[in-house]
């Protein structure tokens, strides 16, 4: 069944076209990774999902509902679909555990004490038991962009969005976000995923998707389209990116 | 020799002596002008905090793409509103709005000086105040915004629970130093009347006409009341910079330099 169904979005700043007719539907438990150049328009694709950017036309059908039907039920479509920033974008103000319980209490208006239990639950599974009560900005790359997943994931979304999840880390702390990720899809989540990192994305994904110049050259399962990619663009790019 | 003075009822006549007599002699009259100024400049400055929180968020409210017409008007008359309010009170002198306001009201209100300055005091701070919280607000990452929204939170939790928070945080340094002003710009309340400090210690200056002596008493006063408050000021910020305990410490001192180099940004 698909959870989302984005059909003939365009999108463009100024004169400028980012997206230019994107079809892509995503089925529940998919894992989907999007791939192509700096200025490809994949990540405007993932904040239009998000909302975060509106689209100047076409549709986006979240469990078949249009997402901009009623204004006044953005907020709460937000809260099932999970974004996860390049630049982590943690709450500065709050230690690690309330970045985690302020959306539960005040956006789901769970009670304190379950958000709390549910926080730590999510905070373990990251890895980060020891630094619940630790200030964000105490934090290393890697682990603030965990806490961020842990962050999306205590809203319990239905779909998560990853724009460039690893691009401001660290070599060394690339490792410790993948993981995560990879443990996330085994436990069959939906998952959108902008990326660089070329063999993660052939590892992680059940379908890759190749964007250039606001439109969808080429998607695939990612062992044919890593390998024996059809389209010349394609190729281009992807020679550019595997040496 | 100050004892002497007292008992004769002569004045020292060096600067000083003068000065000590003068304060023994008048320091119930003092005491009352220290006291007025600082309810003034307290109460004027706390309720031009909430002026200012008010009008610095209307001058933020953003205009989305899809909103519709009405509120698209609605939120530039807003801003229009907003904008030269602060704009006549920043670029009037506090002494003419007194007057202004004071005489110009009094039909209405039949207020006292004391209620005036209160009033006068608290719609100029609140237009600086804007300034401030806009600026706090603005300099914040539009990444906090961003991360708000994708869970879920509206307009109103988003600047509540994330942004004000912060900002505040950020613009305190300026919040407190627009109170040590406070304290030396109450004083052109004088030309209404207002019992302030200033305008006491014209009183004594006029009974005793001795000017440099009396006038010294008021500078070390005013002085004493600015640092003293710049020194609590500076303690409170202090405490709210401190990190929480947490169970690293070798990446976290590269991270309180980054706090306050961004702190420094905001700063007028």
């Amino acid at each position: 069944m698909n959870i989302l169904e984005i059909s003939h979005l365009n999108k463009s700043f100024g004169p400028l076209e980012v997206l230019r007719d994107i079809n892509m539907n995503v089925e529940e438990g998919e894992v989907v990774s999007l791939i192509g150049a700096s200025g490809s328009g994949k990540s405007t694709l993932l904040r239009c999902i998000n909302l975060l950017e509106s689209y100047d036309a076409g549709q986006i059908l979240f469990e078949g509902k249009n997402i901009i039907a009623a204004r006044s039920s953005i907020n709460s479509y937000r809260t099932h679909v999970g974004m996860i920033f390049q630049s982590f974008n943690l709450f500065q103000h709050l230690t690690v555990l309330e970045n985690c319980v302020i959306g539960q209490v005040k956006v789901l208006k769970k009670k304190k004490s379950v958000a709390d239990t549910f926080a730590r639950e999510t905070l373990s599974k990251v890895g980060l038991d020891d630094f619940i009560n630790a200030k964000v900005t105490t934090l290393s790359g890697g682990q603030k962009q965990r806490v961020a997943i842990a962050r999306a994931l205590c809203m319990e979304p239905r779909v998560l969005l990853f724009d460039e999840p690893t691009s401001a880390l660290d070599p060394e702390m690339v490792g410790e976000v993948l993981t995560v990720i990879q443990q996330l899809a085994k436990e069959k989540r939906t998952m959108i995923i902008v990326t660089h990192e070329m063999a993660f994305a052939q590892e992680v994904s059940d379908r890759v998707v190749f964007m250039d110049q606001g439109v969808i050259v080429e998607e695939d399962k990612p062992d044919i389209l890593f390998t024996n990619p059809k389209m010349d663009r394609t190729k281009e790019f992807l020679a550019r990116f595997i040496r | 020799m100050l004892v002497s003075s007292l008992l004769l009822g002569t004045i020292p006549s060096d600067l000083f002596g003068g000065a000590a007599y003068i304060f023994s002699k008048y320091a119930p009259m003092f005491w009352y002008g220290v006291k007025i100024t600082l309810l003034i400049s307290m109460s004027g400055t706390i309720i031009g905090i909430l002026i200012g929180l008010g009008i610095g968020i209307l001058r933020t409210l953003p205009v989305g793409k899809r909103d519709p017409l009405w509120r698209k008007i609605l939120i530039r008359l807003i801003h229009i509103i907003a904008t030269t309010y602060v704009e006549i009170f920043r670029g009037t002198p506090m002494i003419v709005q007194a007057v202004f306001f004071y005489y110009g009201l009094k039909p209405l209100f039949n207020w006292t000086a004391l209620i005036a300055g209160i009033f006068i005091v608290s719609i100029n701070t609140g237009a600086y105040m804007a300034e401030i919280i806009r600026a706090g607000i603005q300099s914040l990452d539009i990444g906090q915004n961003e991360a708000a929204r994708s869970i879920g939170m509206n307009n109103y939790q988003t600047m509540r629970y994330i942004i004000l928070p912060q900002a505040i945080r950020n613009a305190f340094p300026a919040i407190g130093n627009e109170f040590v002003v406070n304290i030396k710009d109450t004083s052109v309340l004088n030309v209404i009347g207002v019992t302030e400090l200033y305008f006491q210690t014209s009183s004594v200056a006029g009974i005793i006409y001795r000017f440099p002596d009396t006038f010294l008493v008021t500078a070390i006063l005013y002085l004493v009341l600015t640092f003293s408050t710049t020194l609590i000021l500076k303690f409170i910020e202090k405490r709210m910079n401190m990190p929480v305990s947490s169970g690293i410490s070798s990446s976290s001192t590269v991270h309180i330099l980054n706090t306050d180099s961004a702190k420094g940004g905001i700063k007028k």
